[in-house]
């Protein structure tokens, strides 16, 4: 996807390619929307299900996280496409069952 | 534990870069907030205990109620009843708007009643400091507003952010050393060593600390932006209709029950916890609102201090008892924690000293990351590089500066209390004033003269604090000349290190004498040192 910007010490190729903009984007945003899902199901599957009172609130705590632990690791990918590929399908699965449940 | 080193590699690259852009922000977050552990005996000791009137017991409640809303219309609106520990109140009510915005120029009422029944009241300005560092521990001094929330609040988020991400390389660089580094402390010639050492113990000690302070810090910033996101994409799909009913509510005008009928329900509903404040709001609007401040140092609770019992004040229907402490449902007994932590209100002052010590520790991880920055980009030449003088007299600036200003702003308040009532108004011009000044100064003079003289200045000016209190006769918190003077002891022995190491330590350091005024060498140097 993008070429490394940092230049590695020795000659032989990084194993895992930095390509930070785009993992970090692809972390903040997708990743965002993958914990959006995820915290999603839970409510709606979770103990008590989607109308337990006061639920909401834990949910909305349980966003970050979630997001941060996505963010943090989405750098263990060996390139940004990669990254980007994870999470998009992560988030067609989790935002499609999502979906379902809502309607 | 052993880590492949590419991996290394790459946390290693995030922590630098995450930590030297949101770590100077931090910094101020962290000291300030571990000021926001004491408000109340700060704006104690600022102000001389302010209400000298007596609180009534509750059987003259009533009247006295009756009394503050016939003889002052303004606080038809919104007014509070204060409880001291014997359960004797008095009644206060605020002149000026209310909002997120901090009014520097409100007033507040206080009432009680004299020995023969009469009514008497007065007008007080309380002193804001305290909530002015608190203001400045959650926006870190960043002016402006977006969307009737600070900016500084979101900017804050960000740094919170960021600070995760830092707090997780950090922890897995430290993971194949752990065994090995975890409370070596090797002081010596290295000095690098000697300050990652540091820098990893605190990290590792308070890293429990670190991780809820950061995530509800995030939460805290983007909680309006979360369930914005959670009504769009995860609660039930709504039918139009509800909506709509609800508003059509005709104004009648209203009528309060008896404040003793209201606290005989509250004890009911309360758990045994102790009533510390009775908040009327929106009383000439169609949901009049009774927020009742609960205390119970038994339990985790919601806010600040307190846990809450919301109640119609003119029927007495309890509307939401789910924040009363220990009668939480399950949902909110685990919510409840989340704040408390970030606040630490369990436990009385005996987990606000370890905050307040743990926050301190907290900006000096901060500091000594970016000293960090620094000694690794040392290069073995008089004249540092640009970027690195730039970044030193930054943090110097910033991190010095903004001490310097929060204790100017106490002294000033401290003298200028004695011409004027209202210390408020001085309070933002110092701040800023005292900061920027500092940053300047550490830009002109390079961060190594400009650390010895604000090293000196912080302790010159905290030791002026116990003295001004002395002259003054306050002793009635003997815990901040105390604080004070212990600070004032260390920045003197800070001043006095640096001091040497700007006049006998190595040449070649941002540290060193000659790497002076950035401002004035920036043009020649980028010529002599293309590096």
């Amino acid at each position: 996807m993008s070429p490394d910007l940092v230049k590695p010490t020795t000659s032989a190729r990084l194993p895992i390619a930095r390509d930070w903009w785009i993992k970090t984007l692809a972390g903040v945003i997708l990743g965002f929307m993958l914990a959006l899902a995820l915290v999603g199901l839970f409510a709606w599957l979770g103990p008590g299900g989607i109308d337990a009172p006061e639920k909401n609130q834990f949910v909305m705590w349980m966003i970050t996280p979630v997001w941060m632990l996505i963010l943090s690791f989405i750098y263990l990918c060996r390139s940004g496409l990669r990254a980007v590929t994870y999470l998009v399908i992560a988030n067609g699965i989790a935002h499609t069952l999502l979906y379902c449940l809502r309607h | 534990m052993k880590i492949r080193s590419d991996i290394l590699r790459i946390y290693q690259s995030i922590h630098t870069w995450v930590g030297i852009t949101a770590g100077i922000f931090l910094f101020i977050a962290f000291f300030a907030g571990a000021l926001t552990m004491f408000k109340q005996p700060i704006d104690d000791w600022m102000h001389k205990p302010l209400s000298k009137l007596s609180g009534v017991p509750e059987t003259q409640l009533n009247h006295l109620v009756s009394q503050v809303l016939q003889q002052h219309p303004a606080s038809k609106k919104n007014f509070q009843i204060l409880l001291d520990a014997q359960q004797h109140a008095i009644v206060t009510w605020a002149e000026g708007k209310s909002g997120r915005e901090l009014d520097l120029n409100a007033h507040r009422w206080v009432a009680s009643l004299d020995a023969q029944g009469q009514l008497i009241s007065h007008q007080e300005t309380p002193s804001k400091l305290a909530e002015l560092i608190d203001l400045l521990h959650r926006t870190g001094g960043i002016p402006g507003m977006l969307d009737d929330e600070h900016l500084g609040i979101y900017m804050m988020g960000v740094a919170s952010v960021l600070y995760f991400l830092a707090l997780v390389s950090g922890v897995i660089l430290l993971l194949p050393t752990l065994v090995k580094d975890f409370f070596a402390l090797r002081p010596g010639k290295n000095r690098k060593r000697f300050w990652l050492d540091a820098h990893n113990i605190v990290g590792i000690t308070s890293l429990p600390f670190h991780l809820v302070i950061c995530l509800t810090a995030i939460v805290f910033a983007f909680h309006d932006q979360y369930y914005d996101a959670l009504n769009h994409f995860v609660s039930p799909v709504k039918t139009e209709v509800a909506s709509v009913q609800s508003k059509k509510q005709v104004l009648a005008p209203v009528e309060l029950l008896t404040p003793s009928r209201l606290l005989d329900t509250i004890r009911l509903a309360s758990n045994q916890a102790h009533i510390h404040k009775l908040e009327f709001m929106n009383l000439e609007s169609a949901r009049p609102m009774l927020r009742v401040a609960l205390n119970n140092p038994r339990y985790l609770v919601r806010g600040p201090e307190s846990g809450y019992l919301v109640l119609n004040p003119t029927n007495g229907k309890i509307m939401n008892a789910s924040m009363v402490p220990g009668k939480e449902g399950t949902w909110m007994a685990i919510v409840a924690p989340f704040f408390s932590l970030h606040f630490g209100s369990y436990g009385g002052d005996f987990v606000r000293w370890v905050y307040f010590f743990f926050g301190l520790c907290g900006a000096f991880l901060f500091y000594s990351g970016n000293l960090l920055w620094l000694e690794k980009r040392r290069k073995n030449q008089a004249l540092q590089t640009v970027s690195n003088r730039w970044m030193a007299a930054t943090t110097v600036g910033i991190c010095l500066g903004s001490i310097v200003a929060v204790i100017c702003c106490m002294l000033a308040g401290l003298w200028f209390y004695q011409i004027h009532p209202n210390t408020n108004i001085l309070f933002m011009p110092i701040y800023y004033t005292v900061f920027l000044s500092s940053l300047t100064w550490s830009y002109w003079r390079g961060a190594a003269r400009a650390s010895v003289h604000l090293l000196w200045v912080c302790s010159l000016l905290l030791l002026a604090i116990p003295i001004s209190s002395l002259l003054q006769n306050r002793s009635n918190n003997m815990n901040i000349n105390l604080v004070a003077t212990c600070m004032a002891c260390l920045f003197t022995y800070a001043a006095i290190k640096t001091s040497r190491r700007v006049q006998h330590g190595s040449k070649d350091s941002v540290w060193a004498r000659k790497s002076v005024s950035l401002v004035t060498e920036n043009s020649s140097t980028s010529v002599n040192n293309p590096a």
